[in-house]
Order: C-alpha cells, then structure tokens, then sequence
C-alpha cells in the first residue's frame, strides 16, 4: 500500500506543473503563448463588456436589427470556421514536413481569412456610407469597436500568416520554424473562439 | 512510470501525440460539430423554436459549447494531468473575464436603475 504510494505520488506531482526537469522548448514558448492569448481574451471581455452595457443606447439611430444582415455574418462565420480547420491541417503537415501540403492549406487559410475580411470591410464601409458610423450613437460606436478590434487581429493573422508562408518558403520546415508556426495556429485559432462570442452576442442576441 | 522517461510530461496547448490518421480525423470531427452548432445557433435566432424570452440564454449555452468545441478539437486542450497548467491559465482567464462581464453590466444596470431621469430625456 504504501509502496503504491510512493509510485504514484511523484508522478501526480510532476506531470503538468512544470516538474520533472526544464521541458522542452516547444511546450515552453507554447505556453508563454497560450497566456498571451488569454491576456488577449481578457482584453476583448472588457470590448464586450462595454458592447453590452451599450447595446440598447441607440440615441434614436438604427439598432442591430436595422443594420446586420444575418445572411453575410452566417457566411463569414463559416469562412473564419474553414480557415481554422485549415490553418490546423496546414500546421499538421508542417509537422510531418509534408511541405508542399503545408503550402496549400495555408494558401487556403489565408484566402479564407481574406474573404472574411472584404466581407467585413465592405459591411462597414456600407454603414458608414449611410451615416452610421461610430459616432452616430454609443451602440455604434460600441459595436465598431468590438468588431473592429477583432478585424485588426484577422488582418494581423493574415500578415503574420504570410510571412510565416515565406519563412518557409525560405529557411523550411525546422524545429524554430515549427514552433512559430505552433504559435500562429494557436492565435488563428483564439480569433475563430472570440468571433463565437462576437457573432452570438453582437449579431444573434445584439441584431433582435 | 519508472521514471527513466516515462513519465507524461506537461502538453502544450495545440500540440497532439495521436497518430496521423487520427489528427485529421479529431479535426474533422471538431469541425463537424462547430459547423453544427453553428447552424444551431443561427436557427434558434431565426425561428420560434425557443421560447421566446429564453433565447439569449440558449445562444449564450450554444456559444459556450462552441467555444468548448474548439479549445478541445481545434487547441487540443485535455483533461489529463499534463495539461494541469494549461487548464488552471484558463480557468483564471474565464474567471476574469465572467468578472469584468458580469461586473461592468450589474453595475451599469444597478446605476441606471437609480438615475434621477432628466427632464428632456428619451
């Protein structure tokens, strides 16, 4: 019994909490990275805190309802779904040194991420053409806000998602590169989470 | 676990050991079920299919499930002990977040209630 114990005990206490020696640099810089992303998420609760306080002080502009077409954010939330899954499938083959495969998913991510881009773009440049920009009412100017930041973070990502494409395309698929490329999908990845909540709080709940 | 190596040491977040044919299947499957609560979503907000009054509770529980759907599929978080670091980074994240979103609309709510409404006020 107690040599049972004794067994067991030292595992428990290891695995997962930094014990058993200094780990591997890969889990290290994806941990660092994994806080940074929460650190992130904490940022934009504040954004939709602020989104929801303010989603019903329209100063008697146009609510959600008047303005968000259902049918473009449907089809942006599948563009940014698709561009998780292939970013994933892409770091997979990174993985694997499956470079020419790497090429093609990332080609696809990013034409993904794109689309939602322009599709978001133009919905924008559409309302505030019509005088309903961020200054028309707290509502709005909440709602740019929210949104706008997480479309900074896309336009990030695909920046980033390029140059990871040359840093490739140039040095291959090495340990340092694999670890960048863990960290990108992780970010690409924490967007799709938050545009969740986006398309749920702003869209469904904020457009009724 | 003799110690000679064995022992499962701490997973970083996005990092999976399957085997290859199982890694594509896992995200397959993820996407599979974030498209369908997706739609999900999207037609609780368009039909009548809920109770009126309770759907914002409803699409705040499919967004939950969503955003679940995706730290286990898409950011390969797990339950074992070698994700105890990467579980507690978030669990903390998840409570500040609840506090700063709970917090800033309990309290805006609680000073609107007992503004004085002006004259000329909507």
């Amino acid at each position: 019994m107690t040599d049972t114990v004794a067994e067991t005990a030292p595992e428990d206490l290891v695995s997962g909490r930094g014990g058993g020696g200094p780990a591997a640099t890969r889990t290290v810089v994806a941990y660092g990275f994994w806080i940074f992303l929460l650190s992130d998420i904490i940022m934009f609760s504040a954004l939709f805190a602020a989104f929801a306080v303010a989603s019903n002080r329209t100063a008697g502009g146009p609510g959600g309802e008047q303005l968000f077409h259902l049918r473009n954010v449907f089809i942006e939330t599948m563009c940014l779904l698709l561009s998780s899954y292939t970013c994933g499938l892409g770091t997979l083959s990174a993985e694997r040194q499956h470079r020419e495969r790497f090429l093609a998913f990332y080609a696809l991510t990013a034409l993904l991420g794109a689309a939602f881009l322009f599709i978001e773009i133009s919905e924008f440049a559409d309302m505030v053409g019509r005088g309903d920009g961020p200054s028309r009412s707290a509502f709005l100017s909440a709602f740019f806000t929210l949104v706008g930041t997480h479309g900074a973070h896309v336009t990030a990502g695909l920046a980033w998602l390029l140059y990871m494409v040359a840093q490739v395309w140039v040095k291959g698929l090495r340990p340092r590169e694999l670890r960048r490329l863990l960290c990108f999908s992780l970010f690409w990845h924490a967007l799709d989470i938050v545009w969740v909540g986006v398309f749920t709080m702003v869209y469904l709940i904020g457009g009724r | 676990m003799d110690g000679n190596g064995s022992i499962p040491r701490d997973s970083a977040p996005g990092v999976d050991r399957r085997a290859s044919t199982a890694d594509f299947l896992w995200y397959t499957a993820g996407l599979a079920f974030a498209v369908l609560l997706t739609i999900m979503s999207f037609v609780v907000d368009q039909t009548a299919l809920l109770w009126r009054p309770g759907e914002p509770v409803g699409l705040a529980v499919l967004a939950i499930a969503q955003m679940g759907v995706h730290l286990v599929f898409f950011l390969h978080l797990g339950t074992g002990p070698d994700h105890t670091n990467n579980i507690l980074a978030l669990a903390f994240g998840a409570l500040i977040v609840f506090l700063v979103i709970t917090g800033s609309i309990v309290i805006m709510a609680n000073l609107n209630a007992n503004m004085m409404s002006m004259p000329g006020d909507m």
